[in-house]
């Protein structure tokens, strides 16, 4: 459904992506791991859009994503950003049913509301946050809202930057089975960026791992134990010496 | 070598004029596709209301305490340098002119830079850092739309109206204090201050008002929306935008004024 083919991206001197090419198949969860800095937020903002690479080829269901209609195109999609990207002028909820309030998708006021409450739970967090401003929460629990606010449409696409982080291990279990279930019973396509192996072994169905501006491995989640190889190893199992340097 | 010396300085003239051109070329870009959005839809309007609440409404304060100084002052100033060839009778009609044509336009201007750009900017660069505007575009909201418009459509529509307001207050400062001070009588004051007023010195401060609103929150926007990274990258992009506004709202007063004035 979403394909990258040799897609490079640098910010002056610096090459991030190197030629990157990566498959997700439609209802399919995919997974992407790697070092921090290593261009995975890139890769995923290539894809939406937000970021044009220099070169290389992003489609989408076959579609150029810098060709497509943009409106349409967005609407099939939703995000969760590594910092949560909250509207801090708006309260909680009004953030969760943004795109209900607004555009096409535009509802009445009180079922907006109706569905941010519902998506609110869904991610752990009680209707007495809905009123608050993002401010006003932890950012475990901003983190969440953003979880709220990608899902609050029902895309058919979502994207995940580092949903866990920053949230303890067991808001971090409740979030990566909330993930697993958005792609079973939604048939939702995900793309989730993480550093957590627990979030990686419960939630994909394929894992890509990003090193030197290029996927060094890719394959289904059954395999990634016995793939041999030596960068995935060495991410899987935390080790300090191995290819991958610890100075970057 | 001396061929080198002279090639060199000159170089490095080329190229910041080279770069200045680039930046008043983005500049503009990015104000005509603000003013193209204007008409198109979908329109903001909570968020218009919203902007002529904070752009108009909470400077009135500012602007009226301004203004008021500025026309008291400017009495106390054209009587003591009227009264040196016996000139001091002309006080409500330079108050009116000085505060109409130039002062109330170019003050309200210069704390509309200070007051509403500089939040602006921030407020734009700090929503540009923390990844809320790419928020904005995945949620299939037009960050120009949602953000710009209605910021620079409120100024168009408020800062006009502030200077109308400072223009009537700066010359109730000079009014006030040329009659509790100076000895002027009030009815002659304002019959003086009404009879010199021409139309054309109300229309041109009513349209520097708006020339300066536009440029004052279009820099706001613009500098936010490039903002670099980081808290730096928001300190940066408030300073340039206030700096920006202000020297642009000074430089179109000179060429309004030249347009509206010189016969
Ligand atoms: N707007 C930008 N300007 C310059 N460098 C950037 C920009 N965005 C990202 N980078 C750089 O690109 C690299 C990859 O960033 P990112 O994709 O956020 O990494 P991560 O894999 O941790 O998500 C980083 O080294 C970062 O410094
Ligand atoms: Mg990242």
């Amino acid at each position: 459904m979403i394909t990258l083919e040799d897609v490079h991206k640098s910010f002056g001197p610096k090459q991030v992506l190197r030629g990157l090419d990566l498959h997700v198949p439609r209802g399919e969860s995919m997974v992407i791991i790697g070092g921090s800095g290593t261009g995975k937020s890139i890769c995923i903002k290539c894809i939406l859009g937000l970021v044009t690479p220099d070169s290389g080829r992003i489609t989408v269901d076959g579609v150029n994503v810098q060709k497509a209609e943009r409106d349409a195109f967005l609407a099939r999609f939703g995000m969760l950003f590594q910092g949560g990207a909250l509207f801090d002028s708006m309260p909680i909820w009004q953030n969760v049913a943004f795109r209900l309030m607004r555009g096409s998708l535009k509802r009445p006021k009180a079922e907006a509301y109706e569905i941010a409450v519902e998506k609110l739970r869904r991610v752990g967090l009680s209707p007495d946050v809905a009123p608050l401003y993002p401010a006003e929460l932890s950012g475990g629990m901003q983190k969440r809202v953003g979880l709220a606010r990608a899902i609050a449409a029902d895309p058919e696409i979502i994207f995940f930057d580092e949903p866990t982080t920053g949230l303890d291990p067991i808001m971090s279990g409740v979030i990566n089975e909330l993930i697993r279930e958005i792609v079973v019973e939604m048939g939702a396509t995900t793309v989730t960026i993480t550093h957590d192996m627990t979030s990686v072994r419960t939630i994909a169905d394929r894992v890509a791992m990003l090193h030197d501006g290029v996927i060094k491995w890719t394959g289904p989640v059954s395999e990634m134990d016995a793939s041999g190889d030596a960068h995935l190893d060495q991410f899987i199992h935390g080790r300090a010496d191995g290819p991958i340097a610890s100075l970057r | 070598m001396s061929a080198r010396l002279i090639s060199k300085p000159l170089a490095a003239i080329g190229r910041s004029v080279l770069q200045l051109l680039a930046a008043i070329g983005r500049v503009a870009i990015f104000a005509a596709s603000v003013i193209s959005h204007f008409f198109r839809p979908p329109f903001y309007l909570k968020e218009l209301l919203q902007s002529i609440l904070n752009i108009g409404y909470f400077s009135l304060p500012v602007v009226g305490l301004t203004a008021l100084f500025t026309g008291g002052a400017l009495a106390l100033q054209i009587y003591a340098g009227g009264a040196r060839f016996s000139a001091e009778a002309v006080v409500p009609q330079i108050v009116a002119i000085g505060m109409v044509r130039e002062l109330g336009p170019v003050l309200v201007g210069l704390m509309i830079a200070a007051r509403v750009t500089s939040s602006i900017a921030a407020e734009i660069a700090t929503m540009k850092v923390t990844e809320q505007i790419d928020a904005l575009v995945t949620l299939s909201t037009n960050p120009m739309k949602y953000l710009a418009v209605p910021r620079v459509l409120a100024a168009l529509i408020t800062v006009p109206l502030l200077v109308g307001i400072g223009d009537i207050i700066g010359i109730m400062g000079g009014f006030i204090v040329a009659t509790q001070s100076l000895g002027f009588n009030a009815a002659t004051y304002l019959h003086n201050t009404a009879n010199f007023l021409e139309p054309l010195d109300i229309i041109s401060s009513l349209v520097k008002g708006a020339v300066f609103g536009g440029i004052a929150a279009t820099m706001g926007c613009y500098y936010g929306m490039n903002s670099g990274r980081g808290a730096q990258g928001v300190g940066r992009a408030t300073k340039g935008a206030v700096e920006a506004a202000a020297v642009l709202i000074l430089a179109a007063n000179f060429l309004l004024t030249g347009v509206f004035f010189s016969v």
